[in-house]
């Protein structure tokens, strides 16, 4: 076992774990942090997408020994004194999930895109998120949600 | 509540309310069910065959109780005792070939896959790895994969008990005989189409948990299903424990799209094991197991004929359907072909209609509903064979359509197949997407490309659609030989504050029912969309239900919400019309106001009827102190919707690659509860329709091998991979559900695979070719434009 200490989404934490442990797995079944899911068992789906250290990693694909002394931010981090960010509001208004099951994932994708570019093209959103799979919205809403929350204009959807 | 908080209550119905269920998605405070933790929790770790086909000569779990952490494991043999053979629920002819479906193989195992042992362990990473630990030894036995050749006599078998590979052939025959209408045809066209094997790929994996309470015998299943009162009924079945003693909970369900429609191995496997061990038992599976352990769909050849007049009019139609059942039964597994037998006709009129299907076993993971479900494959071939006539006669695709649809004043319209369509617009939705889609403009281009032989073609695919959904008349459901009803179940509760539980039958994974049973339940009581809450997918709080399938929910399920608050309000009316002391007939109900004729200020709202209610202190004579109501519904019919959607597609003839340029889809829903919501289930049906047409594909070696076994295998389509799409739509309301509304979640998905694939074949067709096998893969394309030119 191997002690680390991590910070996340501003709680500190010290823990002895299995050097094999994945990071993923070190949030959701030690420290009780559902919130980040996980798709799948190859990194492609996206879903366990978090921050660490200022990096966007699927955190299926990190040892939690690799976060030691690290600081991690998952989506249940984003909020502030329960307000919702930009990126939260505009999958909420633009109805950017269904299942919700890659939401977060996808939040924290769209979140490392907007620091890097904070005005991106659809084109560009659509490649930024190429590593986050969807399978219900056809990302349509999700390329609208993250231009909205980029303050760009968007067109309405639901029309007719 | 004030005036204008009642007046802003009304007229939800036509909405685009945001989702409720968005606040915990989007912050992680969601509850799948690999979130949920209990004390003393084991895991459980499924052993699986790496064979296709093999005879299990010996398996011993004993060295794995040796490996640390490790509390129990099983056989098949160990756990046949209480564990029954998993159920088919729709054998669909009297002679149909049931197999034995034990949860775990006990002498032979039929897919790769399948299971072989089981380990349990205090967490997830001891369970996986004391799997390794298991011994087994296999004899090998020749796969069974191609589906004619599985049906010659001297094929091996992958039921050996049952002499035969062949499952059932189910016949229909409506009109004239085909032969006849093929020799009044001038043409006569015979295509062979392939639905290729697709992966569902919910995002979230499959997961169960079992909580036992061992001294009463009672058991609590969470799992992520589609269909917990289903499951509920199953298991008992399946494990011998009593329905009343089992309570399943589908709680926070991420995406399903038919594969979660079932009753699987794994639900019934855990829950043998918590009442073996007395301890509570969760399973998850990971992707790539899911990739073999979780229901496949589609996987059939299609030889459809069609005879028609010189002018484009249809005489007849044949289809004759080879369906992949895979290597065992689930729960509609031979249903789902049968599903499409009746939407080969599609919209259009004819003399003749004979389809036959025969159902056959292989040594593959067996198939199931996936979105659409036997209406996307008979769409496909209708619609790719429509094009083809259209090209054979020199006719444009639309006007070839336009020349056998069933009119708009044709409505109400029994099809050669025998459903009757109640109502429908195809005019209208067709003239719409021809417009937003530019339609003349693309054809004059592309006529260009072709004269300047530009390397990149344009193509224009067209489908137009209907499809039968809202599962399902209960009557219906017999004729075919289904096992239950189709029916759905809601009730609403008025809580003394004023405040509404609905109750519901529906089991929503992604639909936003939560959401739409509110406007519902808030239009029709005049109460605020906030002061509802829909309570579903527990069979303690939502006792009965049909679950979420076969875009039944709003049709079927909502139109339930509706009826229930409808009772709510003429039990309430009685109430009110005593208490303020005039006769029923004299009170006016609106935006949940009670008011009598001609005296306004007379008035009650159904929230102060709620609450007198409540204390009962002056209710009239033999009225009882509730106004709660509950309704089961049996739709009288299926819900048709339909429409029209056009693809253009650039194709590099020198790569193979193609990019859709614009899509353009005017579905008719009828009414809309949440226009926002129903744009949504459009989208999400469009890309994985297109998925099947240009990306997806479940491949197998020649031993039987899953090769396309992992995400990084299988192309789930990325954002990058889709284009924007234009959606709009017609709005011709149902005729068979008082709401007037239509099912949605299926429609994108049948419609769109073919309008794909038709827009390829369009700009491929000067170069001489006329089909791409699906996925039309750049190397499919490419290899179809060399063939066709050598």
């Amino acid at each position: 076992m191997t002690h680390i200490k991590v910070t996340v989404d501003g709680t500190p934490y010290e823990d002895e774990v299995a050097p094999r442990l994945l990071l993923a797995h070190y949030l959701r079944d030690v420290l009780g942090l559902t919130g980040t899911p996980i798709g799948c068992d190859t990194s492609n789906c996206g879903a366990c997408t978090v921050d660490l250290d200022g990096a966007t990693v699927k955190s299926c694909s990190v040892l939690a020994v690799q976060a030691d002394g690290g600081t991690v931010t998952t989506v249940q981090g984003l909020a502030e004194d329960g307000e919702w960010t930009a990126l939260q509001h505009a999958f909420h208004e633009r109805h950017a999930l269904q299942c919700g099951y890659c939401t977060p994932g996808m939040i924290m994708a769209a979140r490392d895109l907007l620091r890097e570019n904070p005005h991106p093209t659809s084109d560009e959103v659509r490649e930024a998120l190429e590593g986050n799979l969807c399978r219900c919205t056809g990302y349509q809403n999700i390329v609208r949600a993250v231009l909205a929350a980029s303050g760009q204009q968007v067109p309405e959807e639901a029309t007719a | 509540m004030t005036d204008q908080a009642v007046k802003a209550a009304a007229h939800e119905i036509g909405r685009s309310r945001l989702r409720k269920e968005d606040a915990r998605l989007i912050t992680g405070q969601t509850n799948w069910t690999d979130n949920i933790q209990v004390a003393g929790l084991l895991h459980l770790a499924v052993l699986r065959s790496p064979m296709a086909h093999a005879r299990i000569t010996r398996v011993d779990v004993s060295p794995a109780l040796e490996r640390p952490g490790v509390i129990a494991a099983f056989t098949g043999a160990d756990l046949a005792e209480g564990l029954g053979s998993l159920p088919c629920a729709w054998p669909v002819t009297e002679d149909i070939v049931l197999p034995d479906h034990p949860p775990i193989a006990v002498d032979e195992v039929r897919h790769a896959g399948d299971p072989v042992a089981v380990v349990v362990a205090r967490d997830r990473y001891a369970a996986a790895d004391a799997l390794e630990a298991v011994e087994v030894e296999y004899d090998p036995l020749p796969p069974v994969l191609d589906l004619e050749a599985a049906l010659a006599d001297d094929a091996p078998l992958v039921h050996s008990d049952k002499g035969t590979n062949r499952c059932y052939t189910w016949p229909l025959a409506t009109g004239e005989s085909f032969e006849s209408a093929r020799q009044r045809a001038d043409v006569t066209l015979k295509r062979r189409y392939h639905q290729q094997r697709l992966i569902p790929n919910a995002m979230e994996p499959r997961a169960v948990m079992v909580t036992p309470i061992a001294a009463s015998g009672e058991y609590t299943v969470y799992s992520a299903t589609q269909i917990p009162h289903i499951l509920r009924i199953m298991l008992a079945t399946v494990t011998g424990i009593p329905e009343h003693k089992l309570r399943v909970i589908a709680p926070d369900v991420g995406g399903g799209f038919g594969s979660k429609l079932q009753v699987y191995g794994e639900e019934a496997v855990a829950l043998a094991v918590a009442r073996r061990l007395g301890r509570p038992v969760k399973w998850t599976e990971s992707r790539s197991e899911g990739y073999l352990a979780t229901h496949h769909g589609r996987g059939m050849i299609q030889d459809i004929e069609v005879a028609a007049t010189r002018e484009g009019r249809l005489l007849g139609l044949k289809v004759d359907l080879t369906a992949d059942m895979g290597a065992y039964l689930m729960l509609v597994t031979p249903g789902i072909p049968i599903l499409g037998a009746f939407m080969y006709p599609a919209i259009y009129k004819m003399d003749a209609y004979e389809f036959n299907c025969t159902g056959v076993f292989t040594t593959r993971t067996p198939t199931d509903a996936y979105r659409g479900a036997g209406r996307p494959e008979a769409t496909f071939a209708i619609e790719r064979i429509m094009d083809e006539l259209a090209a054979e006669l020199g006719l444009d695709p639309v006007e070839l359509r336009r020349r056998n649809w069933i009119g708009h004043e044709e409505f109400p319209y029994t099809s050669i197949a025998g459903l009757t369509y109640d109502t429908g617009n195809y005019e209208a939705a067709t003239e719409k997407a021809l417009a937003l889609f530019g339609y003349d403009e693309l054809r004059a281009e592309q006529q260009q490309r072709n004269e300047r032989g530009d390397t990149v073609r344009l193509g224009i695919g067209v489908s137009t659609y209907t499809e039968m959904c809202g599962l399902a008349p209960s009557r219906v459901l017999r004729d075919l030989r289904y096992a239950a009803g189709g029916w759905e179940a809601a009730s609403i509760r008025m809580l003394p504050t004023g405040k509404v539980e609905v109750v519901t039958g529906t089991s929503p994974h992604g639909q936003g029912h939560e959401t739409c049973w509110s406007q519902i339940a808030a239009d029709v009581l005049g109460v605020p969309f906030e002061d509802v809450e829909v309570v579903h997918g527990d069979t303690r709080s939502s006792p009965q239900g049909m679950d979420t399938y076969g875009s039944r929910s709003l049709s079927v399920g909502g139109e339930a919400v509706h009826r229930a608050a409808t009772k709510v309000v003429e039990k309430a009316r009685k109430v009110a019309a005593h208490l303020l002391e005039a006769s029923e007939q004299d009170l006016e109900f609106t935006d949940g106001v009670f008011a009598v004729k001609g005296s306004p200020e007379a008035r009650k709202t159904i929230q102060e009827i709620a609450f007198e209610t409540f204390t009962g202190h002056d209710l009239p004579d033999g009225v009882e102190p509730s106004i709660n109501a509950e309704t089961v519904v049996d739709p009288e019919n299926f819900s048709y919707p339909h429409g029209t959607h056009l693809c253009a597609v650039e194709v590099d003839t020198e790569t193979g690659r193609t990019r859709i340029r614009s899509y353009v889809c005017v579905d008719d829903v009828g009414h809309v509860v949440n226009p926002m919501i129903v744009e949504g289930q459009v989208h999400g049906g469009l890309a994985q329709g297109i998925a099947q047409a240009l990306y997806e594909e479940a491949v197998y070696d020649d031993e039987g091998n899953l090769v396309s076994g992992t995400m990084a295998d299988y192309l789930v389509p990325s954002a990058a991979d889709l284009p924007d799409f234009v959606t709009d739509r017609t709005e011709t309301p149902a005729a068979s559900n008082a709401m007037g509304v239509k099912g949605v979640g299926e429609a994108g998905t049948i419609a769109s695979t073919p309008a794909v694939v038709n827009a390829v074949v369009d700009a491929l067709r000067p170069l001489g070719v006329t089909d791409v096998r699906m996925p039309c893969t750049p190397e499919r394309v490419w290899r179809a434009v060399k063939e066709a030119s050598a």
